[in-house]
């Protein structure tokens, strides 16, 4: 403990001990008791009443969708892509952080993964869930949406696999699937815990019914162990490949700023990025509402910091060989897409992304900044609404502008695109609460790992 | 601490898990089943109409040509309903007191046509074109069946859109010789004629949406 005190006092964040001073005991009550104590706490109504009424804005712009139709959006010919897709690929990369936190961060044994990735792996889940509804809205039928599916159909039809549109069907799915059970399982020795702790019969088993009569036997761990192993080994190509395959969604295509090879790395650099600007977003106000500071600890912010950080460069990387390619290609169309997104109509769009993407995040190679929490959450909110604005740049600043004046376009929102779009932050929220109120949203057990694994560390 | 669940609820839970899947598995093979049953298709059920109307007596015993009565399959998409007049022209002499016949004769007092019930019908987002198959060698056993062997009338083929598609994909093996497209027989029959002349006659696989639906 001296040496830490030490440490502390030099300000190596790298010594810093990644969980504060607990026992097994403590911990686990800690945690446990966010979620079992008897009374809700007041600002948690608070929270939930606005998310569920933005639930309720969701419900009825999806309503009046159903009824009118997508004529209701801003979308048109040569626009057709409006908002729909702009915040499908705002969500679904947002997912990606939790994916990379509880599978690649697992595999390569950083331990720091542990306070986060169980609120990571939900945020990625419910992202999903929001990015999922997009495309279905968009489809302007979406009674037919089971066209996706291959299936046996008397029609004698199968969906266009040559179709990227048909490979993001498949993508999204799975990726929501795979996110789905490692949640799950990961949260199954939890649930067991919560069972032996609660109070009140419904409880006991509501969460005994979840925790499938886990004990946690010898038996149960090492099976558990290696369950969870290779759900994270499924989960790791899916960091890369979803977001690689909604890139093809563009790059495919020959509009220019759509055909890019450079898209696929781009895009998952993207991913991460917004992911973990959305992690952030979140874990500083739970830990400072929850009092989680001891367990989500400034070296967990400056982790994460540090690889927003990395990925933002790599997204630099990217806008810089977009417009470089636009220069070097020396084709007419490529420049004149450079142009038009710097200058034309929605330039401030484009100058806005590279302050908000390129600039901002600058600021995070200063330590002292990594390690100002009001800093850091304006940061991630900076990013998020780049990120959103990259896609929106990316789909409807390409389509607006093709290869023939004649069949130029712009694009403005109608109040129902912000409607839909403002909807689903209120859902991704309340189910964050909702999520927040009925279960741990730190592993109990990782944590205890932790502790003994720290405890052989520090002696 | 009292155990919250029966130590039977472990049998209990793995019965309903494997039980779901099975249950969602045996739901599907029922849609699966009842889509391609003659319940939905009306594959092989006879199907009532004002007269009991016979193509095997008219085609098989008395050999009237197709075209007879359904005059113009050569030349437009619906092959055809005859008039009334058509059935008197032989049956104002023959069977002329039959009361089975008394609707026919009727219809043709009153000029009330018989409202015969379709058995061979697609949807109405389907742009169906006789003239153009009966042109290019498509015999009407190919899809009606052979009538004349068929007392009264009833569906030969699903008329899915996966069967339309096995000829569009594979044409030179249901086309034939475009002279003996009115014959009688079985499509097995038709097959063998096909091999031969599918080099002559000029024959592409049409699968664009728009050949069907326009």
């Amino acid at each position: 403990m001296a040496q830490s005190g030490k440490n502390l006092k030099h300000g190596s964040t790298r010594q810093q001990p990644l969980v504060g001073d607990y026992t097994f005991g403590s911990v686990t009550d800690k945690i446990s008791a966010i979620v079992l104590r008897g009374r809700t706490p007041r600002n948690w109504y608070f929270g939930f009443a606005v998310a569920f009424l933005l639930v309720m804005v969701l419900l009825w712009s999806v309503g009046y969708l159903f009824l009118r139709g997508v004529g209701i959006w801003g979308i048109n010919m040569p626009v057709a892509w409006g908002f729909a897709i702009v915040n499908f690929v705002w969500w679904i990369g947002i997912g990606h952080a939790g994916t990379l936190i509880s599978a690649i961060l697992l595999l390569l044994r950083q331990q720091w993964r542990t306070s986060i990735n169980r609120f990571a792996e939900a945020m990625t889940l419910f992202a999903v869930a929001c990015a999922g509804l997009f495309p279905l809205l968009h489809l302007g039928r979406p009674e037919y949406f089971y066209y996706l599916v291959p299936y046996p159909a008397t029609t004698g039809m199968w969906p266009q696999f040559r179709s990227p549109l048909m490979w993001d069907f498949f993508a999204v799915a799975t990726y929501a699937t795979v996110s789905l059970f490692f949640w799950y399982v990961g949260l199954i020795p939890d649930l067991a815990t919560l069972r032996d702790r609660a109070k009140r019969r419904f409880s006991r088993i509501a969460y005994g019914f979840l925790a499938m009569g886990w004990r946690g036997s010898a038996r149960h761990w090492q099976r558990y162990q290696r369950a969870y192993l290779l759900l994270a080994g499924l989960a790791t190509p899916l960091v890369v490949s979803v977001h690689t395959i909604v890139s093809l969604d563009f790059a495919v295509s020959i509009i220019p700023g759509w055909h890019t090879t450079v898209f696929p790395p781009y895009f998952v650099a993207g991913a991460i990025y917004s992911g973990f600007a959305m992690v952030l977003t979140i874990a500083i106000p739970l830990r400072a509402v929850y009092g989680l500071q001891d367990l989500v600890t400034a070296r967990h912010l400056d982790n994460m910091a540090k690889v927003m950080l990395a990925s933002g460069l790599v997204v630099a990387y990217g806008y810089l060989i977009e417009a470089f390619i636009a220069w070097y290609s020396g084709n007419l169309f490529e420049r004149y897409m450079m142009l038009n997104r710097a200058f034309g109509e929605y330039g401030w769009c484009y100058w806005l992304l590279i302050a908000s993407n390129i600039v901002v995040p600058q600021l995070l190679w200063f330590r002292s900044v990594r390690h100002s929490v009001p800093l850091l959450f304006v940061i991630a909110l900076v990013i998020n609404v780049g990120m959103w604005l990259e896609r929106f740049i990316i789909v409807v600043v390409s389509l607006s502008r093709d290869f023939l004046p004649s069949s130029w376009g712009l694009y403005v929102p109608t109040f129902w695109d912000w409607a839909t779009f403002i909807g689903t932050i209120g859902l991704f929220a309340a189910l964050l609460f909702v999520f927040i109120r009925l279960l741990p949203m730190i592993s109990i057990f990782e944590m205890r790992e932790l502790l003994e694994e720290s405890k052989g560390e520090h002696s | 601490m009292p155990q919250v669940f029966h130590p039977s609820m472990n049998t209990i839970s793995r019965v309903t898990i494997f039980g779901a899947v099975l249950i969602v598995a045996g739901l599907l093979a029922v849609v699966f089943t009842i889509v391609r049953s003659p319940y939905i298709t009306e594959v092989n059920v006879v199907r009532e109409q004002p007269v009991p109307f016979s193509h095997q007596h008219h085609v098989g015993d008395v050999g009237l040509d197709c075209r007879y009565c359904h005059t113009s399959v050569e030349d437009s998409s619906f092959a055809g309903i005859p008039p009334t007049a058509t059935c008197m022209n032989c049956h104002s002499q023959l069977f002329a007191d039959s009361e089975m016949l008394e609707p026919v004769r009727e219809s043709y007092r009153t000029g009330t046509p018989l409202e015969w019930t379709r058995v061979s019908d697609v949807p109405d987002f389907v742009y169906f074109n006789h003239s153009v198959h009966v042109r290019k060698g498509v015999a009407c056993v190919t899809c009606h069946g052979d009538v004349a062997k068929m007392p009264l009338m009833w569906r030969e083929h699903t008329l899915f859109m996966q069967w339309c598609l096995d000829c569009h994909w594979h044409p030179e093996q249901y086309v034939g010789s475009p002279q003996a497209v009115f014959a009688s027989g079985s499509s097995g029959d038709r097959q063998r004629v096909a091999e031969d002349l599918s080099a002559v006659v000029e024959v592409e696989s049409q699968t664009s949406c728009y050949t069907c639906h326009r």
